[in-house]
């Protein structure tokens, strides 16, 4: 198969899911309301305290993790559950399926980011100090997150107790990219003596973030990787 | 040459039972107690070959779960699930001997050291492994489902084991001076290091036999129920 065919399909699949969910909005709207009822939750029950950057920061990726663990394992369980996986299985290349299904969860996560991070930013009244090292913490985050569970809810769509054990299988292999983000976050919001960003040229904040930046990359480039090698025998068993 | 190489494994058994005995009255009576911490020290001769053990076992899981995928004989996911039971046992060992000896030096059983952390996070992985097993009844879909799972966690655990506790900015309390210095040097005391590498060559060994008594004993049951049936 030629390699404009495979990004084609994987386009199509992308594309077909958005239409799907675009129809009932039922994933977005429920991660939506998922994150902002956490959000609430944790700005209603701290909102007396001035907290630390990196409890803001915790705060942050836990609202985020979650809510990741409720939207993105739909992309593969909602195959399973309308039947339609043996005709994707038929008609798709099983790399052109994954890229697609990443793609979605990515433009899933990074909708829901993009409510989230203001809303929590207004909500917590934080300023933050380096807003464009917490974009760049957001968007790294988001990829992190979306590359680590695309793979996991392909596992966990073909196991029988669906939704229990995502969170269990997502949360060790998430871990490193999490705390990567976490650490990045909070020397975005926290005040400190501003230096140049070796990775993105333009952006200012704490040196340590850059690293941070460039774990979180390399994590997703692996995971991306290593998802793209296995997720022929999930998909094709 | 079978019954030769038996023979060789039963000797071996035997061997592995007096080695153990020695090491576990050496660690005791042999070795000296370090300089800061005392008599608390005798912990390293049981302590890190149990979490080596743990994290060896995770590795030659994660070998049997690609050679599973690679040509899917039942054998090779059996093997792989009971490294990975091993694993988890060596692992709850580390974990709680560690935790014990928090308590002593430390003052707290558990303060989410980088060291804990990452050891936590292999029990989370174990734990997952398992309840991934249990959660799938088609045998085949649960090797592969299994065998996929068991090398993305391997993918993540170095970044986990290796990297997290070295990050400059978190202080570990962690005491790897003597063992895992910078550079690799090790300045153990003579004594101490005979039995320490001793004990490091038991406890693999140890895995090893209980690892290959549950795969002959998972051979003998498979085959008695191909009789069966046939």
């Amino acid at each position: 198969m030629s390699s404009s065919n495979w990004a084609r399909e994987a386009l199509a699949v992308l594309a077909k899911d958005i239409r799907s969910e675009y129809r009932t909005r039922y994933a977005f709207s429920a991660v939506l309301l998922f994150a902002v009822t956490a959000l609430a939750v944790v700005s209603f029950s701290v909102s007396p305290y001035s907290l630390d950057a990196d409890v803001q920061a915790a705060f942050l990726w836990i609202v985020l993790f979650f809510s990741a663990m409720t939207g993105l394992s739909r992309s593969f369980v909602r195959e399973e559950e309308s039947r339609t996986a043996m005709s994707l299985r038929l008609t798709t290349a099983p790399e052109a399926v994954y890229m697609g299904k990443l793609l979605f969860n990515i433009a899933l996560q990074a909708a829901v980011a993009a409510v989230v991070v203001p809303l929590f930013l207004v909500l917590m009244d934080i300023a933050p100090t380096h807003p464009g090292l917490l974009a760049w913490a957001t968007i790294l985050g988001t990829l992190a997150l979306a590359s680590s569970s695309t793979i996991i809810a392909a596992i966990v769509s073909r196991a029988n107790a669906k939704g229990a054990i995502f969170a269990v299988l997502a949360f060790p292999v998430t871990l490193p990219g999490l705390s990567s983000a976490i650490r990045a976050t909070t020397a975005a919001l926290r005040g400190e003596a501003g230096s140049g960003l070796g990775l993105v040229a333009g952006v200012a904040g704490p040196a340590g973030a850059a690293g941070d930046l460039r774990s979180l990359a390399a994590y997703t480039v692996l995971m991306i990787a290593s998802s793209l090698l296995l997720f022929d025998f999930v998909w094709d068993d | 040459m079978c019954a030769r190489m038996s023979r060789l494994f039963a000797a071996l058994k035997w061997l592995l039972g007096v080695w153990m005995t020695v090491v576990i009255v050496a660690a005791f009576f042999y070795a000296p107690a370090a300089q800061n911490l005392g008599q608390m020290s005798r912990i390293i001769y049981f302590h890190i070959p149990a979490a080596w053990v743990s994290v060896l076992a995770f590795a030659v899981c994660t070998a049997y779960s690609v050679r599973y995928l690679g040509n899917r004989r039942t054998q090779d996911d059996a093997a792989a699930s009971f490294s990975a039971e091993l694993g988890l046992l060596f692992c709850v060992i580390a974990t709680v001997s560690g935790s014990i000896f928090a308590k002593a030096t430390w003052g707290s059983y558990w303060n989410w050291d980088p060291r804990e952390t990452s050891i936590f996070v292999l029990l989370l992985i174990y734990g997952a492994y398992f309840a991934l097993r249990s959660s799938v009844d088609d045998p085949a879909r649960r090797g592969s489902l299994a065998a996929v799972y068991g090398v993305l966690a391997f993918i993540t655990v170095p970044l986990l084991v290796f990297v997290a506790p070295r990050i400059p900015a978190v202080q570990s309390l962690h005491p790897d001076g003597p063992i895992l210095a910078t550079g690799g040097g090790l300045d153990m005391d003579r004594r101490m290091m005979t039995v320490f590498i001793s004990s490091l060559i038991g406890f693999t060994g140890l895995y090893g036999w209980v690892f290959s008594l549950r795969l002959r004993t998972w051979r003998f049951i498979t085959a008695l129920a191909n009789r069966q049936e046939g």
